[in-house]
């Protein structure tokens, strides 16, 4: 008989951290329903969370966590794929540990594209720290380090993602439950890195983007006639001329991962493997150097 | 006769400096000569003055020297840099093309061969390096044969004419020796006849990081440890393994933080500056508690400092790198045989502790080419050791959630479940947390898993230290890491003149095995710390831990270049008065 999971399987008994309406809460309970609806076992997904109130999402939903230093989820999540390929890896953190500490490795991990789902809680300002500038902020933002307004341009995920080449690039809204469960099980159920930019307002230090800011604001990509998802410029088009106020799967090409083109890769995982060595392996080896 | 010699090549980077003493190099290995060759290079790829030094023995060698029978010159340069450490007697064989001229001062023979006329006579004019194996076989008087069977093993694939051509150039430049030098020549004990494998440090530890069980390598690319991750990325995948180059050093370690925390064997490689970078990241393994091997090929710091050229300087950074207080192991191998063992060490300490693992060598170790005795590298005197990996029917009572990944024991080692296995879900974190993971700051809680983590390596005992000499020392030779050998030699050269000297080396670094020390410190009257850097940063360390003040000296070296034995026996008798 097939184990069957419920929701009762992905909750933890820990009490929340987060402000009371965060939007953290909506990602956090679309995330456990969407394994849920995937039937993925806990013991079979890790989550890998960055620094900062995003970051507390792993205290929260039972499976392997892992919890990083601040903008380093992506290589941590890299190794734990390459170790065991048969594991759900999703890389989760905020717009902080992602876009500014973390740029580098977001760079990279979209070109790199390893068999993963990377969850940004974006909600433009740095919560944990109380209320800083964040780098996905607005310009003119009056935060407690921006006293007389952001003066730098905002950094756009998605239109860098679609430029990067990967294959999966999506936005939700953690106002829109429903369309964030299908979007993250498209994204995890995607072979290769998919990234999900997820809307989360913070109710304490962003008063500017609030829900009713988005949801005024937002556009489903399904209401938008034509749109094609397997279309990099047409996405690119629409991201920008929306100003990146778009929700759903902006694009999605299928293609090989990493993991398909290593050489030598198996099928099964390497933390499976014998990893004992033989004399002979060692004597041919020295054999190259006589 | 002589039972050892040393033969230098000298020219422009980017010359075919490297191909030469590699040649000569596999010829005397192959024929039973212990061979140690040490390439001096600089960080450009073309052009800077460069130099190759081979020395060969009968007996086993560790370490260059300073004296040179046989320098093969391509420019001036070589001539006035290098030609000062030509014995008396000795042969610099220098190419006709530059003109070449004696220093006043020099004693040596001067051989002046157009070692680029014979090799475009040859049929390739590129063959000036073997033009010069011709004269180097002619003034060492070593065979010709082994050369002739290299150049078939190294171009016989290009064809005949291309070795028939090789084998010309060798036999002109042997030919020109022969006749020009009229029989000054040194006559040089034969080698046993045993081949013997030559190699980098570097290559044999990833041989060892692989047979050990290293199955993920991440690392970026930092001279001088760049040899490991391309040498693993040649051979890994046939294990089944991987290794990635990442975007930067935290990348790296991260990574193997991942894979680690997976229940994979992961390491990265590295030098200083790259493993300044990765200091962050080697608190969140050791507070995660996650294994992890990283390999420091240390080099001439501070910053960018001197990348090719050595230094053991990054002592203090290994042991106490990182913010906050957490446990690490440090190893140093200090020769090539435990350059291979000791991976194995560093990865079943990271398993049994759950804790990062540093392999200190250094760029002499890495970087330099040395001769193995096949059998000592034997896979039956090593273990495969995971530590206490909680499995199925360990975690079958768990309730979900509630496995105590940081449960608080005696020994401060918790059982580990590795990702995948049903019941063993945790939070693995680097803020302070419960014994099942989950976040908190309460004091009594935060006290215990600090003295759980701290307590983990109290149990790591024995096997520290090698010693060699004499039992009852006036002098004491403490060293690691590649200094070994230069220090070996000046202790010998010590005894033969009567002197009673000692010589521990450390092979581990951290904990310090002041159990292991103490016994040694407490006999002798002066103990000899000997280290690459300017400060004395092991000596500092000794006598931080354990005191002795009075009886500690230095020997210390910070210019690039490596200890030769002289230097070290000439600080020793200043020392011993």
């Amino acid at each position: 008989m097939a184990i069957t999971v419920t929701m009762a399987d992905y909750r933890t008994a820990e009490k929340s951290w987060w402000c009371p309406g965060c939007g953290d809460f909506g990602v956090l309970s679309a995330l456990q329903k969407t394994l849920v609806d995937l039937q993925r076992l806990p013991h079979e997904v890790a989550i890998i969370a960055g620094i900062g109130c995003s970051g507390k999402i792993g205290n929260y939903i039972n499976c392997y966590n892992i919890h990083t230093t601040h903008g380093r989820t992506l290589p941590v999540a890299t190794g734990i794929k390459l170790a065991n390929r048969d594991l759900t890896v999703i890389a989760a953190g905020g717009d902080g540990d992602g876009y500014a500490i973390g740029m580098g490795h977001f760079m990279h991990a979209l070109r790199r594209n390893v068999d993963m789902t990377y969850l940004v809680m974006d909600n433009h300002v740095y919560g944990l720290t109380k209320g800083q500038v964040s780098p996905t902020s607005d310009a003119g933002f009056i935060t407690s380090s921006t006293p007389q307004g952001n003066l730098e341009k905002p950094v756009r995920p998605l239109e860098l993602a679609l430029a990067s080449g990967v294959g999966f690039v999506a936005q939700g809204f953690s106002g829109w439950v429903p369309q964030l469960i299908e979007i993250l099980k498209a994204a995890i159920e995607y072979r290769g890195f998919a990234l999900v930019n997820v809307i989360s307002p913070c109710v304490t230090y962003n008063k500017v983007n609030t829900y009713d800011y988005y949801r005024e604001a937002l556009t489903k990509v399904e209401d938008i006639p034509g749109y094609d998802e397997k279309d990099r410029l047409g996405a690119l088009k629409t991201v920008m001329e929306r100003e990146g106020l778009v929700t759903g799967i902006l694009y999605r090409e299928e293609g090989p991962a990493l993991e398909d083109l290593l050489p030598g890769f198996r099928e099964e995982p390497i933390v499976s493997q014998d990893l004992r060595f033989r004399q002979e392996d060692l004597k041919a080896l020295l054999e190259e150097h006589r | 006769m002589l039972n050892e010699f040393a033969w230098m090549v000298g020219g422009q980077q980017g010359e075919g400096i490297e191909s030469s003493g590699d040649i000569l190099a596999t010829v005397l290995a192959r024929q039973g000569y212990h061979v140690y060759g040490y390439r001096v290079f600089s960080s450009r790829i073309k052009g800077g003055h460069t130099s190759y030094r081979v020395r060969a023995s009968t007996r086993p060698v560790r370490t260059p020297n300073e004296d040179i029978h046989l320098l093969v010159a391509f420019d001036q340069e070589t001539i006035d840099i290098e030609g000062p450490q030509v014995v008396p007697g000795g042969v610099i064989a220098a190419d006709s093309h530059f003109k070449p001229q004696l220093p006043p001062g020099l004693s040596a023979n001067l051989l002046d061969i157009p070692l680029t006329e014979l090799a475009k006579e040859s049929g390739n004019p590129l063959a000036r390096n073997v033009v010069a194996m011709g004269a180097t076989a002619y003034v060492l008087s070593l065979r010709l044969e082994p050369f002739h069977d290299l150049i078939r093993d190294r171009w016989g694939r290009k064809g005949e004419e291309v070795v028939a051509q090789n084998i010309q150039a060798l036999e002109s430049g042997y030919r020109f020796a022969e006749e020009n030098l009229k029989g000054l020549r040194f006559e040089v004990e034969a080698g046993d006849g045993r081949s013997r494998p030559a190699l980098l440090g570097n290559y044999l530890m990833s041989i060892g990081a692989m047979a050990a069980g290293c199955r993920v390598m991440a690392a970026y690319p930092i001279t001088p440890a760049s040899d490991i991750m391309e040498y693993l990325v040649r051979k890994l995948p046939q294990y089944g393994g991987v290794v990635l180059q990442m975007e930067d050093e935290i990348a790296a370690i991260t990574t193997c933080i991942g894979a680690g925390f997976a229940g994979a064997r992961a390491m990265t490689a590295t030098a200083g500056p790259g493993f300044s970078l990765m200091q962050e990241a080697l608190g969140l393994a050791a507070t995660a508690e996650i294994p992890l091997v990283i390999v420091d090929v240390q080099r001439a710091g501070p910053s960018t400092g001197m990348p090719t050229k050595v230094e053991q300087s990054d002592l203090m950074q290994m042991i106490y790198g990182t913010h906050g207080e957490s446990p690490r192991i440090v190893l140093a191998p200090s020769t090539m045989e435990d350059a291979f063992y000791i991976m194995f060490d560093a990865f079943n300490l990271a398993d049994e502790y759950q804790c990062p693992v540093i392999v200190a060598s250094d760029l002499m170790l890495g970087v330099s080419l040395q001769t193995v005795e096949d059998e000592a590298l034997d896979l039956s005197q090593v273990e495969w050791r995971r530590g206490h990996v909680a499995g199925e029917e360990e975690l079958a009572a768990v309730k979900a959630g509630n496995f105590e990944r940081y449960s608080v024991t005696a020994s401060g080692i918790s059982p580990r479940s590795l990702p995948g296995v049903p019941k063993g879900q945790y939070l693995a974190t680097g803020v302070e947390h419960a014994p099942t993971g989950k976040v908190t700051e309460n004091p009594q809680n935060r006290v215990a898993q600090m003295d759980k983590r701290a307590r983990k390596l109290s149990s790591l005992k024995g096997g520290g230290t090698r010693y060699y000499g004499a039992e009852d020392p006036e002098l004491l030779l403490l060293s690691f890491g590649s200094t070994f050998g230069a220090v070996e030699e000046a202790r010998e050269a010590l005894e033969a003149l009567g002197k009673k000297v000692g010589h521990l080396v450390l092979r581990r670094l951290w904990p310090l095995p002041a159990d292991e020390l103490q016994p040694y410190l407490d006999k002798a009257e002066k103990v000899l710390v000997v280290e690459l850097n300017s400060t004395g940063q092991l000596r500092h360390l000794v006598q931080m831990h354990m005191g002795y003040q009075e009886k500690l000296h230095s020997a210390l070296k910070y210019n690039g270049l490596p200890f030769y034995p002289r230097e070290i026996q000439l600080r020793a008798e200043e020392v011993m008065g």
